[in-house]
């Protein structure tokens, strides 16, 4: 009986075994892909240009708790709700401090736009770097578990801000840009919506990683995410680094939260969905890795709109959610360290 | 006598008072036949919860007793605990409604005999409620156990949002109808005596009885004191031990020979026993399961009940938890009300989930071992665990206190 047990106990820990059932999954889900892909090409590329559009702001939201990881391994539950509550600042500076509609010319919109970032990305990265002063740094020495609680408490308290400065309704800037196709490759639509997520965020992610690689600061954070102490020794201002990661990851939220808003529409918990898939495309891609994070967060995209978006035995929007954290989990089972990440003596 | 109230003393904790506990049983037991005086008194009448009420405190006050021991004793953030209240409550669903018209199955129930579905008599639903859960609890702790504490909170956390959609879309599995979608499933049978009623007295159907509220509550009573007692044995048993060793520093208790893995699955699992139990409870207090109560905030609102009263603290949780299930069911908008008739227009249960987020973050800066703290949760709060590093960062580079010779 014992001996049974064992048995099965070490057939089941077996690292191959494990992963040949990772494999397997992979596997089912390209045979899936492929098939949906011969039934209907354009509709599939299509569909996968709309999971390109999610993904770019996922993986803007992901940078931000990706960055904080590294450099506390504490996962910012309040990040996603700073994100919603900046998407919803944007929509009073756009829609109703600038007084922007639908009529308004493209170049007003753009500068409006330009404003506004101008605006949000600065407040709410002093905004984020506040919440660390004030609820996250005095528990550095805390058990891990504490400040993991303090920022689901964080989370709750900056989404309820959101909710008592703007009620439950949605708010929606996708008037102010185009609807429909920019232009037309055959049947493959290539969207206004996806031009503007990218003209927004790929500058964001060029600024952001020149920043980390060639910055004094970017340098130091890089090494305090590797080893505090020792960075500590050789003269880097630990707290001033992790303040500015935070004020990074706040202004990356801002950035993303406009997007959003001109994308879709946003709400007080919009943030909390949001910032839990972009956990999840942070895990996935290897948590801490800058490169990772947006790997993740398109692979993600793509899932979410594979899955409300193709016809052939997909599960539908109902089951997005489940389907994320299905990914989730499946990844912490079989691949811990994520797609890009590094396997740590420690495992995940 | 004195060498039982030593015995007892040494059971609860040094700074227990022994009749305090006895005591509060009196009262609780009493409360419903005081209730009405209570509630005509001034001032504070209106802030008196009906009997109704206080079921569902006591219900969420077991979870939050339940969740401690996953939180509190092995120091696993569980922000899932969510799941395991569904579960207990569609197991109460399943075998106490109507909801599997395909089958007439009566056992012991306290409804008439000829209707459709399933029927159990919850006294067993409650049983298989929990060992159900149990199972769910082992079922989501194996693959996660495995992974360090902040992962494992994100992983429960999921479950906890996979199971509520699961139980949405559920009213078609291949054309199997298992919860109903979002409609839930309701009415549940309700708690009963079959075969005592044939005294008198003990009635066989709570829900036509004279005085469901005040026979739901008196049970519900029972069930917290069971929780509670089993809680204290735990804590004190091998396992117990083992969960504070695995909490206070997992490296060491490997080295000791506690298994871990065993050892965590065992407090997710035990500590879903009880989730399953009050949800299933409760299920038959309000008649329903129904998909829309099983949300994240509801894992949040267990979770600062556990923080409030203490993590890891009997005493403290329970209190916490009656506290926050009274604000969260009648307090709340009891004051909002007050604050209305003074003419501010301001909606305190609106902002609840706001409010216990402040709570939150004050406890773990200023309070962080709860209101009533279990004496070794402090100690380990204030003196650290072992794993802090030579280096404060804080201080840039300072020493701190620990002396490596002392390890």
């Amino acid at each position: 009986m014992t001996d049974l047990r064992a048995r099965v106990l070490r057939t089941l820990r077996n690292p191959k075994l494990v992963n040949s059932i990772g494999l397997g999954l992979v596997a089912l889900v390209g045979v899936w892909l492929v098939v949906n892909f011969i039934k209907g090409p354009q509709e599939f590329v299509n569909v996968a240009l709309d999971g390109l559009t999610r993904g770019s702001i996922y993986g803007v939201v992901a940078l931000g708790y990706t960055l904080v990881y590294g450099i506390l391994q504490l996962i910012n539950f309040a990040h996603g709700d700073v994100f919603s509550l900046s998407g919803l600042v944007a929509s009073t500076i756009l829609l109703s401090v600038f007084g922007l509609t639908a009529d308004s010319s493209n170049l007003v919109v753009i500068g409006g736009i330009v404003l506004t970032l101008a605006i949000t990305v600065p407040l709410f990265a002093v905004v984020n770097a506040t919440i660390e002063r004030v609820a996250y740094r005095p528990l550095r020495h805390a058990p891990r578990l504490t400040p993991l609680i303090t920022a689901v408490g964080m989370s709750f308290i900056v989404s309820n801000i959101s909710l008592a400065l703007y009620g439950v309704d949605y708010e929606s800037g996708s008037d102010l840009i185009p609807q429909g196709a920019a232009f037309s490759i055959g049947e493959i639509n290539v969207t206004w919506k996806l031009i503007v997520a990218l003209a927004l965020i790929v500058p964001a992610l060029v600024v952001l990683s020149w920043f980390v690689t060639y910055t004094r600061q970017g340098k130091a954070m890089r090494a305090v995410s590797q080893d505090t102490e020792a960075s500590a020794m050789m003269g880097i201002n630990v707290n001033r680094t992790i303040s500015v990661t935070f004020f990074i990851a706040g202004s990356l939220a801002a950035v993303a939260g406009l997007v959003f808003l001109l994308e879709y529409n946003i709400r007080y918990d919009t943030g909390f969905e949001l910032g839990l898939i972009a956990f999840t495309a942070a895990v996935l891609g290897g948590i801490g890795n800058l490169a990772g994070a947006v790997l993740g967060a398109l692979v993600i995209g793509f899932v979410q709109s594979f899955n409300e978006g193709l016809t052939w035995h997909a599960p539908g929007g109902d089951w997005t959610r489940s389907i994320v954290f299905g990914i989730l989990i499946a990844v912490l089972v079989f691949r811990p360290e994520g797609i890009l990440g590094e396997r740590t003596p420690e495992g995940a | 006598m004195s060498d039982t109230v030593d015995r007892v003393r040494a059971r609860l904790g040094d700074n227990a008072n022994v009749w305090l506990v006895p005591a509060v049983i009196l009262l609780g037991i009493l409360y419903p036949f005081v209730e009405e005086g209570l509630q005509n008194l001034p001032l504070i009448g209106d802030f008196m919860p009906t009997t109704g009420t206080l079921v569902v405190m006591i219900a969420f006050t077991m979870m939050a007793v339940g969740l401690n021991i996953v939180v509190g004793y092995c120091g696993l953030l569980d922000l899932g605990y969510v799941a395991f209240y569904a579960v207990g409550a569609y197991t109460a669903g399943w075998l106490a409604s109507q909801h599997f018209e395909q089958v007439t199955f009566h056992f012991g129930s306290s409804v008439d005999n000829g209707l459709v579905g399933i029927h159990v008599t919850m006294w067993v639903v409650l049983i298989v409620a929990g060992l159900l859960t149990m199972l769910a609890g082992i079922v989501i702790g194996l693959p996660t156990l495995r992974l360090r504490g902040d992962y494992l909170a994100i992983v429960t956390l999921g479950f906890g949002e996979i199971i509520p959609q699961v139980v949405r879309n559920g009213d078609s599995f291949g054309g199997f109808n298992l919860t109903n979608g979002t409609f839930g499933i309701a009415p549940i049978d309700p708690v009963g005596f079959p075969v005592l009623s044939a005294i008198g007295f003990f009635p066989e159907n709570f829900q036509t009885s004279d005085n469901r509220e005040r026979w739901y509550y008196m049970i519900a009573f029972l069930l917290l004191l069971f929780t509670i007692f089993c809680s204290v044995r735990l804590r004190d048993s091998r396992l117990g031990r083992a969960w504070i060793a695995i909490r206070e520093d997992e490296t060491a208790a490997a080295a000791m020979g506690v298994p871990l893995m065993r050892t965590k699955t065992w407090s997710y699992a035990l500590g879903a026993f009880f989730g399953g139990i009050a949800g299933a409870y409760y299920a038959s207090f309000k008649s329903g399961a129904f998909p829309a109560d099983f949300y994240f905030n509801v894992s949040v609102f267990l979770l600062c009940m556990v923080i409030l009263g203490g993590m890891g603290s009997i005493w403290g949780v329970t209190v916490g938890g009656m506290i926050l299930a009274y604000l969260n069911f009648s307090g709340l908008s009891t004051i909002g009300s007050k604050i209305q008739d003074a003419g501010i227009d301001f909606d305190p249960t609106k902002y609840q989930f706001g409010i216990y987020g402040i709570i939150i973050v004050l406890m773990m800066l200023f309070r962080p071992a709860g209101l009533i703290p279990e004496r070794r949760h402090k100690i380990e709060l204030e003196e650290g665990v072992h794993d802090t590093p030579f280096y404060d960062v804080q201080t840039e580079g300072a020493l701190t206190d620990r002396n490596p010779a002392d390890d």
